[in-house]
C-alpha cells in the first residue's frame, strides 16, 4: 500500500474523492449513525442541559485562571516528582521530547494515544533522530502500520473496514487472514505486549490535568494507555496548555461528559490518575514521568474573547459525529490533524488560514455540531468569525487573516448592497431580470456544478403582492 | 526568555482583558439517594454490562468463593500482596487450594516476563465501587503494586459492599482525595475493551481479558 498525504489545501479534491468512494461513504456512515445512537441513548436518563453548563463553566474557570493554573500545575507537579517542561511550538516540544529519549539513550518508544503529538508531528521527529516510535492503541497501530494518519480523533481506523484490516495485519504482521475480530485483536495484543516490554520510554497524551494535586488523568478502555504510562522506565506526557483545570472535583463531570459525548459509554473501562513516578520502596511504575506543556498557537487564540470558546474543547469528538460534512467526506479530506467542525476552528490557529482557508466553508452552519458539544462551544458562530477572518472581515488576528480577500468578490457584494439600499436601483434591475430572463447563462460553475440554476419568474413575487394587495383594495 | 515566560506572559497580558471567574454549581454530581440495595444494584448491574463477573461472598466465607473462581478459571498461579488483610485472608484461605501464590513485591525488572507471561491472575483490593457507573477504584500501594490489576489476564477485585458510593464525585468528596493523592489512582470499570475494529466490541485487547469482582457481605 503507498504511503497517502493528504492536504487540507486539497480540500476541495479531496472531498470529491471521498465522496467518489462508496467504501470510505458507508464506512463513515455506520460508524457515525452508530455513535451518535450511542450518545443519545447515554444522555437520555441525564439532566444533560445541566451537565453541559457545568462543564462549560469548569472549563472557563480554567480559562480564566489559566496562567496562574498552569504555574500552580508546575509547582505541584515538581513537588510529585514530575519534571515539567514548557514548549513555545510543535518544533520545541519535539526537541524536549527527544533529548528526553537522548538522555536515556532510547531506541524504541512506545505511545499510547495523543492527539498534540499528532498536531507536532512527533512520530517522524523522532524517526529522524533514529527512534522507533509505536502507536499501541489499537486503532493507531493499524492506521500507523498502513502508513496513514487517523481520520477521526476518537477512532483513529474508523475509515478501515474489517477485511481491509485483516489485509493490513497480514500484509505487514504476517497475522492469518481472519474475519474474527477477536482473532484479530488477539494477534495485536501479543505483538503488543512484546513491544511494551522493549519499549525505553512511553509517551502519552493528557486529558485532564489536575493544577490542584498536579494530577495527570488518561481516559481509555484498552489499557494501553495504562502500559505506556507504567511499563516503560520513563513516561513522558505531552499536552497542550489549555488541558488544566483547577480542582479535582472539576474531573467528574468533564469525565463523564466525555465518554458520553465520545462513544455513548457511561464510563471509560480505565481512568487513570498520575500524580508520581515511581517513589521509594515502590516496585513498579515510570522511574521517571515528565510533562511537556505545548502552547503551539494556544496564547494567541487565548486572546479574543470570541475564540477563547474554541480552548473550552475536551476532544470528545461528537461534533464531527454529527456533522453532515464528516460523515460523507470522512477525516483524511480534511487533510489535517483534528477533522471535522472542532479541526476546522483549530487548525486555522495551528497552522494559518493560508493552509486552512476552506475548512471554516465545510460546513452548512446546520448547527449540530453546537448543540452536541459538552462543553458548549458555539462551533457555528466561530465558523463565521473564521470566515470573516479569511476574507479581512475580522480582527486580523488569526495567522493568515485576509487571505481570502477578492477585489471582484467583493466589489460585486458592494455593488449588490448599494442597489439594495436603494429602491428604485433595484426595482427597474429586478425588472430587467424578469425581461431578460431568457438571457441567462445556463451554467454558473461551480454553483451549477451540483444544481440547476433557478430561473427568475416571470413576475417577481414583490409584484404579486403589490397586485393582490390592490385587487383586495378594489373588493 | 524561556519558553515558559513566553507563554506565561502572553497568557497575562491579553488582549481582551480579564476574564471574568464564573462559580460552578456540582449538585446534578451528586445527591442520588440511593440506599444499600440500589447502590449495590447499580454497580453490579452496570459492571456486568461491560463484561465483568460478579461474585456474592459472605464476608467469613470469601477465601472460598476465591478458590473456587480459581478453580473453575483453571488458575495456577496467582499474584497478591503480603500485607493487606484482603491478601492476608485470601494466602491463608488458600493454603490448600494447590495455587501458586506469586509475590509481586519484588522489584519490576527482576521479573518483568515472569509478570506478562506465567502469571494467571492478580488479585487486589479496593478502594470502594461507584454506584452510577459500575466502577472500581484503585489506589495501588507497594503491597499491591500498580500492574498488578493490569498485566495479568485476569484480574480479581475484592470489594466490600459497603464500600459503594453513589458518584465518582461523592467519592472524591468523600475519601478527601485532593488533599492525599497516591503515586497513582485508578477507576476500573470492566476488562479491558476496544472497538477499533469497525465498532466491533472485543474484550482483553491489552489489560486483563477477564474482571471478576467478589462483593462482600456482611460485616466483621
Amino acid at each position: 500500500m503507498s504511503v497517502q498525504t493528504y492536504s487540507p489545501r486539497e480540500f476541495h479534491r479531496q472531498a470529491h474523492d471521498a465522496l467518489g468512494n462508496p467504501q470510505i461513504r458507508a464506512n463513515f456512515r455506520r460508524a457515525m449513525d452508530g455513535l451518535m445512537d450511542k450518545r443519545g441513548d447515554a444522555f437520555s436518563d441525564w439532566d444533560v442541559e445541566t451537565l453541559r453548563e457545568l462543564g462549560a463553566n469548569i472549563r472557563l474557570r480554567a480559562l480564566a485562571k489559566l496562567p496562574d493554573l498552569l504555574e500552580q500545575l508546575e509547582a505541584n507537579c515538581e513537588a510529585n516528582g514530575i519534571k515539567v517542561h514548557w514548549a513555545t511550538d510543535g518544533d520545541e516540544a519535539c526537541e524536549i521530547v527527544s533529548d528526553i529519549c537522548a538522555r536515556h539513550e532510547a531506541k524504541s518508544v512506545i505511545k499510547g494515544k495523543s492527539m498534540v503529538t499528532e498536531e507536532m508531528h512527533l512520530n517522524a521527529h523522532l524517526e529522524a533522530a533514529g527512534i522507533e516510535a509505536l502507536e499501541s492503541d489499537l486503532g493507531e497501530y493499524l492506521v500507523q502500520l498502513n502508513e496513514q494518519t487517523p481520520s477521526h480523533i476518537i477512532m483513529p481506523a474508523i475509515h478501515l473496514n474489517t477485511d481491509e484490516i485483516s489485509d493490513i495485519l497480514h500484509e505487514k504482521t504476517g497475522t492469518e487472514r481472519t474475519r474474527n475480530v477477536d482473532t484479530m485483536t488477539a494477534a495485536a495484543r501479543a505483538q503488543l505486549r512484546e513491544r511494551f516490554m522493549a519499549a525505553d520510554v512511553g509517551i502519552s497524551g493528557v486529558n485532564f490535568a489536575v493544577a490542584e494535586t498536579g494530577t495527570l488523568c488518561l481516559v481509555e478502555n484498552e489499557g494501553n494507555g495504562r502500559m505506556t504510562t507504567t511499563v516503560p522506565p520513563v513516561h513522558v506526557a505531552v499536552t497542550g496548555i489549555e488541558k488544566v483545570v483547577e480542582h479535582l472535583r472539576d474531573v467528574p463531570p468533564l469525565y463523564s461528559l466525555l465518554t458520553r459525548s465520545a462513544t455513548g459509554q457511561h464510563v471509560t473501562t480505565y481512568f487513570n490518575m498520575i500524580n508520581a513516578p515511581r517513589q521509594a520502596g515502590e516496585f513498579d511504575g515510570p522511574k521517571e514521568v515528565h510533562l511537556v506543556l505545548v502552547d503551539n498557537g494556544r496564547s494567541n487564540i487565548y486572546q479574543d474573547d470570541e475564540l477563547l470558546d474554541t480552548l473550552r474543547c475536551i476532544r470528545c469528538g461528537a461534533c464531527m459525529n454529527h456533522c453532515p460534512v464528516y460523515t460523507r467526506v470522512g477525516g483524511h479530506a480534511y487533510g489535517t490533524t483534528y477533522p471535522g467542525p472542532i479541526g476546522s476552528i483549530l487548525m486555522p490557529h495551528l497552522i494559518g488560514l493560508e493552509e486552512t482557508q476552506d475548512l471554516p466553508s465545510a460546513s452548512s452552519l446546520c448547527g449540530a455540531c453546537g448543540e452536541v458539544c459538552p462543553v458548549k462551544i458555539p462551533i457555528p458562530d466561530l465558523l463565521v468569525r473564521l470566515r470573516k477572518e479569511a476574507v479581512g472581515e475580522g480582527r486580523g488576528n488569526v495567522p493568515g487573516a485576509g487571505v481570502k480577500r477578492n477585489k471582484k468578490e467583493l466589489a460585486a457584494w458592494k455593488s449588490w448592497q448599494w442597489a439594495a439600499t436603494h429602491p428604485g436601483v433595484w426595482r427597474s434591475g429586478l425588472t430587467m431580470a424578469s425581461k431578460l430572463r431568457a438571457l441567462m447563462p445556463a451554467k454558473l460553475a461551480p454553483w451549477t456544478d451540483y444544481r440547476t440554476l433557478p430561473q427568475p419568474a416571470k413576475t417577481s413575487l414583490h409584484t404579486l403582492v403589490k397586485r393582490h394587495h390592490a385587487k383586495r383594495g378594489q373588493e | 526568555m524561556s519558553a515558559r515566560d513566553i507563554i506565561l506572559n502572553h497568557l497575562r497580558t491579553r488582549t481582551d482583558g480579564a476574564i471574568p471567574v464564573p462559580e460552578s454549581d456540582f449538585s446534578v454530581m451528586t445527591g442520588r439517594g440511593w440506599d444499600h440495595d440500589e447502590r449495590l444494584a447499580r454497580f453490579e448491574q452496570l459492571i456486568t454490562s461491560v463484561h465483568a463477573e460478579v461474585v456474592h461472598a459472605q464476608r467469613s466465607s470469601w477465601t472460598q468463593a476465591l478458590a473456587a473462581i480459581l478453580h473453575d478459571k483453571g488458575i495456577k498461579r496467582l499474584a497478591l500482596g503480603h500485607e493487606h488483610p484482603v491478601a492476608c485472608e485470601a494466602r491463608t484461605g488458600l493454603a490448600e487450594a494447590g495455587v501458586e501464590l506469586v509475590d509481586p513485591a519484588r522489584e519490576i525488572e527482576r521479573w518483568q516476563r515472569e509478570q506478562f507471561e506465567r502469571v494467571d491472575a492478580g488479585l487486589t483490593s479496593t478502594g470502594g465501587a461507584i454506584a452510577e457507573t459500575g466502577s472500581l477504584w484503585l489506589w495501588p500501594t507497594p503491597d499491591e503494586p500498580r500492574r498488578l490489576s493490569l498485566v495479568p489476564s485476569i484480574h480479581i477485585a475484592v470489594l466490600d459492599s459497603e464500600a459503594i458510593d453513589e458518584t465518582f464525585f461523592d467519592v472524591i468528596e468523600a475519601h478527601g482525595w485532593a488533599r492525599a493523592m497516591p503515586t497513582n489512582a485508578l477507576l476500573v470499570s470492566g476488562p479491558s475493551k476496544t472497538a477499533d475494529i469497525e465498532q466491533t466490541l472485543a474484550y482483553g485487547v491489552h489489560g486483563p481479558k477477564e474482571l471478576v469482582v467478589i462483593v462482600r457481605h456482611g460485616a466483621d
